[in-house]
């Protein structure tokens, strides 16, 4: 019944490379902004200023958005705009941003459009003007939402599954909002207060999307208790490959309708939302179980080297304290467990009971056949 | 089998009525559903919708302002908005107090927000000088002004419009004093100024009559060239006036009303021919089931507009956004579902074994994935603001229904489907 397939686990490093060359713009871009380089295409409510945006009901060309709109606005309220640039459906609306204007300034330069290009009051499509208090509070609001969110769910994860596990999946989490900050930086969209929802949206598919995987491996781990975690892993993937794709497919369908047919502040919104959709899938199919994996292995190995550094110092008749029989009911009859070398008697005290376990579990999985 | 077919029409017929209840609103007896476009009494359309300003206005506090008087004054701020927001015509505007110092004005349909801005934030000094310019009382010594009708003293005839102010107690006391200095000064001088904003309103005089004793009652009375309106507002500006702050704005956000109706209707638009794309993924992906999942679908989508519009729910284009996006992750635990089904089929099972053990098997998978979900929706509520917390109800919701309504609407139908003696593996994806 399997298909010869690519092996997920193994071939983790070409996939993790694919990673770290999506996400390298993001995380410079990220790492930068502190230190006064800004990458974002920053919108006016994280950082503060004017913007409007006029619908011209002709095409805007490239000399009435280099020179002539500037020189206008520049001439009605004294500051010169940041960006000016032709947007909408047809390029028939112009958008001007500028450092904050006080509403008498925000007053001439629309009066000037209006007297410039004969535009009634309904022609200006929007206005949205921040102070640079409120677009900093806006960020770190945002800020402290996302961390509250991860740490509950990380929380929730392990309560569920286990450390490791969360851990996996908030990686894949950071990941995939490097990757949607990737491309607000090269696709140029403007960076403003939805991102948060943008990011808490993703928060909430991409962990969704390891779950699935996870509770997959966990199922897979009661029954298949001799194979190494790396190869239930591999099973489990594969099994769990089409609902991610299904589900990424299905929730495309929808919210790419919206990017589609969407006005323009829609679409800016939209967009990262597929792009981390997309992600998320990536990550919870190449990445989410391989790195639980990895992140196990290395536990283990850290837990293992102290276990022994302390049985080593120690009487090696000692019984064992509680936490480590925890850790060896559920690990303990994985082959790699085995050959530790200072702790051949309480391994194997635990072994034989684990087995019987399973033996039990599997004449139950017969009768269900 | 008759009972199963019975069963499955009863649930296909609440179906057809949730979403007739959704399309066309619905009235039994006392209760009455409005209809999902229904604006007055169903769901309220954000700004962003409707064309529309969003103004907040911070509050500038001086030094050694009390900030214990804080509290009072903001609502003081957000009565006096309203009333001033009423008498402009906008009635469908809203105010808001946000956090401590801020209040944030929403006004539909206006085209002019910088207008808006400049009327709502003026605030109005109110001063009374006497004739040397020296000023008796100011905004902080009058408790209230109101506007009143009718005759304005004893001796006049004609009845007008006028503004009534009120003192403190204290300014009560400087104002008896300073008018019966007025009343002893001579002709030309006997006067005392009103001015609001370096503007002199009237300079009435005090008769002499009041020589002796000052007039009393803590109280005076504005009158002049008043009409209703004119009188309401200054008024309102008074009030204003003796705040201890001034108002600056702080952001503002204004959305022409063509670019908000276009938004509604692409909206919905692309989520109609979202949900119709999902549908028939699920039919092409899942045959019998997928049909099912479509109904279950269906009935999602109705279940959520009814809700949305009971709750009277704001809603902007993030919370647009939320629901379609919450209407393609509906089919999730379906699909979670029916892979499950397939691989039981495909081990051989009956089509009814694996559709009950398929549900059993499934049910971890949703109840993790989506509690995270939840999660964020509701640490989103909680420390978002404005269209983002609007952006967390519609989402938050859709999980929680779409949670419901794909694993038991689906089980139920399908456990009917199955009784009809429709069978064959191959219809449910095998």
């Amino acid at each position: 019944m399997e298909k010869k397939r690519f092996s997920i686990v193994k071939k983790f490093p070409i996939f993790a490379i694919i990673s770290l060359i999506l996400i390298a713009p993001g995380l410079i871009g990220l790492v930068t902004l502190p230190f006064g380089l800004n990458l974002f295409n920053m919108d006016v409510d994280f950082v503060g200023g004017t913007s409007m945006t006029f619908n011209l009901h002709t095409e805007v060309t490239s000399e009435m958005s280099g020179e002539e709109i500037p020189q206008l606005v520049e001439n009605a309220c004294g500051v010169a705009p940041s960006t000016v640039q032709k947007t909408g459906e047809n390029n028939e609306s112009v958008l001007i941003k500028c450092t904050e204007l006080d509403n008498g300034q925000q007053t001439a330069v629309v009066n000037a459009m209006q007297e410039k290009y004969s535009l009634t009051d309904e022609d200006t499509e929007s206005v949205e003007h921040v102070n640079a208090t409120i677009g900093r509070e806006a960020q770190n609001k945002a800020v402290t939402a996302a961390v509250i969110a991860v740490l509950l769910m990380l929380l929730y994860i392990t309560i569920r599954f286990e450390f490791t596990s969360g851990l996996a999946a908030v990686t894949c989490l950071a990941h995939d909002l490097l990757v949607i900050l990737s491309a607000y930086i090269v696709l140029r969209i403007p960076f403003n207060t939805t991102f948060i929802a943008v990011a808490l949206t993703i928060l909430g598919y991409s962990i969704n999307a390891s779950i699935i995987v996870f509770d997959r491996i966990r199922e897979n781990r009661r029954f298949a208790r001799r194979e190494s975690f790396e190869d239930t892993v591999e099973v489990s993937v594969w099994q769990t490959v089409r609902r991610t794709l299904f589900t990424s497919i299905t929730t495309l369908l929808t919210i790419g309708m919206i990017f589609i047919f969407g006005v323009t502040s829609l679409r800016q919104f939209t967009l990262p939302i597929i792009i981390g959709i997309v992600a998320g899938g990536y990550s919870s199919i190449f990445l989410a179980g391989s790195l639980w994996a990895k992140y196990r292995g290395m536990l283990r190995k850290n837990r293992r080297a102290k276990a022994s550094a302390k049985l080593a110092s120690r009487d090696a008749g000692k019984p064992k304290t509680a936490s480590e029989t925890e850790e060896s009911k559920a690990d303990a009859p994985v082959p790699e467990a085995q050959p530790a070398p200072a702790t051949p008697a309480p391994a194997s005290a635990a072994a034989p009971a684990q087995r019987r376990n399973n033996s039990k579990k599997n004449k139950r999985k017969k009768k269900k056949h | 089998m008759k009972k199963s077919i019975l069963s499955f029409v009863a649930v296909l017929l609440v179906i057809a009525l949730l979403c007739c209840t959704a399309v066309f609103g619905l009235t039994v007896g006392p209760i009455q559903i409005p209809n999902v476009l229904d604006e007055e009494n169903g769901i309220r359309r954000g700004l962003d919708l409707v064309g529309g300003s969003s103004i907040t206005f911070e509050a500038q506090l001086p030094d050694g302002y009390n900030t214990s008087n804080l509290q009072s004054d903001m609502n003081s701020v957000q009565a006096m908005m309203t009333k001033r927001l009423d008498s402009l015509g906008y009635t469908e505007a809203t105010v808001e107090l946000v956090g401590d110092t801020r209040i944030k004005v929403d006004i539909p349909a206006i085209s002019d927000p910088q207008e808006a801005v400049e009327v709502l934030g003026a605030t109005a000094q109110l001063q009374f000088l006497n004739a040397d310019g020296e000023v008796i009382l100011g905004g902080s010594d009058i408790k209230s002004a109101s506007a009143g009708y009718g005759k304005v003293s004893q001796t006049s005839v004609a009845e007008e419009h006028y503004v009534n102010v009120e003192f403190t107690d204290e300014a009560a006391e400087k104002w008896t004093e300073a008018t019966k200095l007025a009343a002893q000064a001579e002709d030309g001088k006997n006067y005392i100024k009103i001015v609001m904003d370096e503007e002199t309103l009237s300079s009435p005089s005090v008769s002499s009559e009041y020589a002796e004793t000052g007039i009393t009652g803590g109280g005076c009375i504005i009158s002049g060239n008043f009409d209703a309106d004119s009188a309401r507002t200054l008024a309102e500006q008074i009030n204003i006036g003796q705040l201890p702050f001034t108002l600056e704005e702080v952001s503002m956000s204004a959305v022409g009303p063509s670019l908000g109706e276009k938004a509604l209707s692409t909206s919905l638009t692309a989520g109609a021919i979202g949900i119709l794309l999902v549908m028939i993924f699920m039919i092409v992906m899942y045959r019998v089931p997928g049909f099912i999942a479509s109904i279950a679908l269906l009935f999602y989508t109705a279940l959520d507009a009814v809700i949305l519009t009971v709750a009277h729910v704001n809603l902007s284009l993030p919370g647009i956004a939320g629901i379609i996006l919450s209407i393609g992750m509906a089919v999730d635990a379906n699909v979670i579902i029916f892979e499950r089904i397939k691989d039981e089929l495909h081990n051989g099972k009956t089509v009814r074994a694996a559709i009950d053990s398929g549900f059993s098997r499934a049910w971890t998978a949703i109840i993790d994935s989506n509690i995270t979900t939840i999660i964020a929706a509701v640490v989103l509520y909680f420390f978002g603001s404005g269209t983002v917390v609007g952006f967390a109800i519609t989402f938050g919701i859709g999980v929680v229904l779409s949670m419901f309504t794909a694993v038991t609407v689906t089980r139920f139908l399908l456990r009917r489907i199955v009784e009809f003696n429709i069978r064959n593996p191959k219809l449910y994806g095998a």
